[in-house]
């Protein structure tokens, strides 16, 4: 049954990405993603991690889809928006490419992680029944990551105060 | 009398990151600052001085963990303390400085009048020293973020240039694709080992017999595209000279001097430290890499007639030598490379300092030729110049040459010899369009009588070409003290683990093999 919830979402999950590179209309593209976005949520489903589905959804799917879809319709992008693929040999690129990223992957599954560094078998469930779902990840969020937390703080700073300097309408 | 830090404890771990918050606070105060006053000139100004104040202040607190000889106790989590990052941060936070000094004339000149080109400046540093501090790859990621993303934005900061705005998307897109390697490779490196510290990692592949695991071998190469791209290395080097052409001329030296070096900064501790073990894995990779960048680069700043263009290449050609270093996998190749980078980063904020001067209209447009009969017309300006030109060369007498020295020695100590002897070709191949500049200047006559006429090096840009040739021409002369420093940096990049208690057993990473 995993089995085949998994192998269903995962093609969809490349579909829909597939879709959502190939389309004109941006709006359909941006549409394709939220698909690709809600597959890769129940892969997190799978893999125990329950908190961090709800925030795929919750955040990625939500919020930054809605202001994706905000952008493209401020900006006013119709139908009508010319392709920038180029040709037999962009898409001859990008063959090759695939087939690299093929071979990537051959190579990845072929060497699992070694026993020594898993997690005990259940061990994600059983701290999940302890703890919840939330504190599981919270946790180390806030002891262990506190550095790199923090710093994201200073690159949403970063964030803000550039795309200000470059949109303001008076230079 | 070295001083232990527990990086476990808050108080620990914020004596550690003292520099960065003390430039964080700095940045945010600078940026208050801006919203108050940004009326012209006159406030763009002040706010250079005040970002000038906050760097400097960062400098004096991290000299002060330097002199303490504060050193992490046990496994340093997350960021650590050693004399590596002491002196890597100390040449950042000094192109920082001169980066601000230059700019104080040149915004007001170019009418870049947005007070927040010195927070984004600042908030760079802070990602810059952030990267040359990380011991765990997050971090090391989220300084690479930090830094990369304000300076997209300095890039197209001029927003009345059209080769501004180019650039800066250009960079955005290409960066943020670089990007995406470079956590693609840390999540497959985690993937193998269970760990992004670099200490762990480095244990976990010995203790485990991963040096040839598939995962990681494909995160380690995954992980060194994207600091290729980040570096500028050949041949993931297209954006770099439309990028560094477009922007503004003190951004441009910001770039080339201080991305450069806090990106090799944390590829040295990433490779010396985390992967030393599986070095057979990257050594032949990096090695081709400094290959074709020394080659490549030097021989494509060859065709170039503009200045701007040819320090562009000239600074992929560098990123060739500094690879080399990196090639070594040693210590000596990591106080070589910090050797080299003091010299690089003074070179290539002088050089740029006299192009934005001798530029008023325009640095794009400054051609090789443009240059002629300075010496008669701005005799000191004239010699600034070519003793950055043959600084670059690598000429004896100058810092350029010991620290051209110093990395061909580390290449050679780890028998790397015909790495050693082909950046001996290229530095002969760069003698070709450096040695032009300096023959314009000193052996043809000016073409106009008003040639150069506006074309004098002012204000603080004067303290920046005037201290920077002073020092090159002191370190190549007497360069044993500086070459002492770097090697005392770098004895504990390759630290043993030293626990001043005996940690609790659930603190300890897993570190051995479960039999």
């Amino acid at each position: 049954m995993l089995q085949i919830v998994f192998w269903f979402h995962a093609g969809v999950a490349i579909a829909a990405a597939v879709l959502c590179i190939t389309r004109r209309s941006p709006v359909a593209s941006a549409l394709w993603l939220v698909v690709t976005l809600f597959a890769t949520a129940v892969m997190y489903v799978l893999l125990d991690a329950h908190f961090i589905a709800a925030i795929q959804v919750l955040v990625y799917s939500g919020a930054i889809m809605v202001l994706f879809l905000f952008v493209i319709m401020l900006l006013n992008l119709g139908d009508e928006v010319a392709t920038d693929m180029k040709g037999w040999f962009g898409r001859g690129v990008g063959l090759a490419l695939a087939v690299f990223v093929g071979i990537e992957v051959w190579v990845v599954t072929r060497a699992l992680p070694v026993d020594q560094i898993r997690l005990p078998a259940g061990e994600l469930d059983r701290m999940t029944a302890d703890q919840g779902a939330v504190r599981v990840v919270a946790e180390p969020l806030y002891t262990d990551y506190l550095i790199p937390f923090e710093l994201t703080a200073v690159l949403l700073v970063a964030a803000i105060v550039g795309s200000v300097v470059l949109a303001k309408r008076k230079v | 009398m070295d001083m232990f830090v527990n990086l476990a404890t808050p108080a620990g771990m914020s004596l550690a990151m003292l520099p960065e918050i003390v430039l964080t606070i700095a940045a945010l105060a600078l940026m208050l600052l801006a919203a108050w006053r940004h009326g012209g000139e006159e406030d763009q100004r002040l706010a250079g001085q005040v970002a000038l104040f906050g760097l400097g202040l960062t400098m004096f607190v991290m000299w002060w963990l330097w002199l303490k000889g504060a050193r992490p106790d046990g496994i340093a989590h997350m960021v650590t303390l050693d004399g590596f990052r002491y002196a890597s941060s100390t040449i950042l936070l000094l192109g920082a400085m001169l980066s601000v000094m230059l700019s104080l004339g040149y915004v007001g000149r170019e009418r870049i009048l947005t007070p927040e080109y010195y927070v984004l400046l600042l908030i760079a540093t802070i990602g810059m020293l952030v990267m040359a501090a990380a011991s765990d790859l997050i971090v090391v990621f989220m300084g690479l973020e930090i830094m990369s993303v304000c300076v997209y934005v300095l890039t197209g900061i001029n927003r009345r240039s059209v080769f501004g705005a180019e650039a800066a998307l250009k960079y955005f897109l290409l960066g943020a694709f670089a990007s995406g390697f470079v956590i693609y490779g840390i999540a497959l490196i985690y993937g193998a080992t269970g760990s992004t510290n670099l200490t762990v990692i480095d244990l976990r592949t010995s203790n485990l017999e991963l040096e040839s695991h598939g995962m990681l071998l494909v995160g380690i190469g995954l992980l060194l595209i994207g600091f290729a791209f980040k570096v500028a290395a050949v041949p993931f080097h297209m954006w770099a000279p439309d990028v560094y052409d477009g922007a503004p001329t003190p951004i441009t030296a910001f770039m080339a001097a201080g991305v450069k070096v806090a990106a090799f900064a944390a590829l040295m501790r990433i490779t010396v430290h985390a992967l030393g073990g599986s070095i057979d894995a990257w050594q032949n990779a990096v090695w081709g890499l400094a290959v074709v960048t020394m080659l490549g680069g030097n021989l494509m700043a060859l065709a170039q007639r503009h200045v701007k263009r040819m320090l562009a290449y000239s600074s992929i050609g560098h990123a060739g030598y500094l690879l080399t270093a990196v090639v070594s996998g040693t210590e000596t190749g990591a106080a070589a490379f910090l050797f080299y980078a003091f010299a690089y980063t003074l070179v290539t904020l002088g050089a740029f300092g006299v192009l934005a001067a001798v530029g008023r209209n325009g640095e794009r447009t400054v051609r090789i030729d443009d240059f002629a009969g300075l010496a008669s017309k701005r005799p000191w300006t004239a010699f600034a110049m070519a003793v950055f030109m043959l600084s670059l060369l690598g000429f004896p007498g100058t810092a350029g040459f010991i620290g051209k020295w110093y990395v061909l020695s580390a290449a050679v100590e780890s028998n790397q010899w015909t790495l050693g002897i082909l950046l001996v070709v290229a530095s002969v191949i760069s003698a070709g369009y450096y040695l032009p500049v300096v023959m314009q200047m000193y052996m043809r006559p000016a073409t106009t009588a008003e040639a150069h006429s506006d074309s004098a090096v002012l204000g603080a840009a004067r303290w920046v070409v005037g201290g920077a040739t002073t020092l090159l021409l002191l370190i190549g002369l007497l360069p044993s003290g500086l070459m002492n420093l770097a090697r005392a940096s770098t004895e504990d990049l390759k630290p043993g683990v030293q626990f001043t208690q005996q940690p609790a057993p659930s603190d300890q990473p897993m570190l051995s093999d479960e039999d």
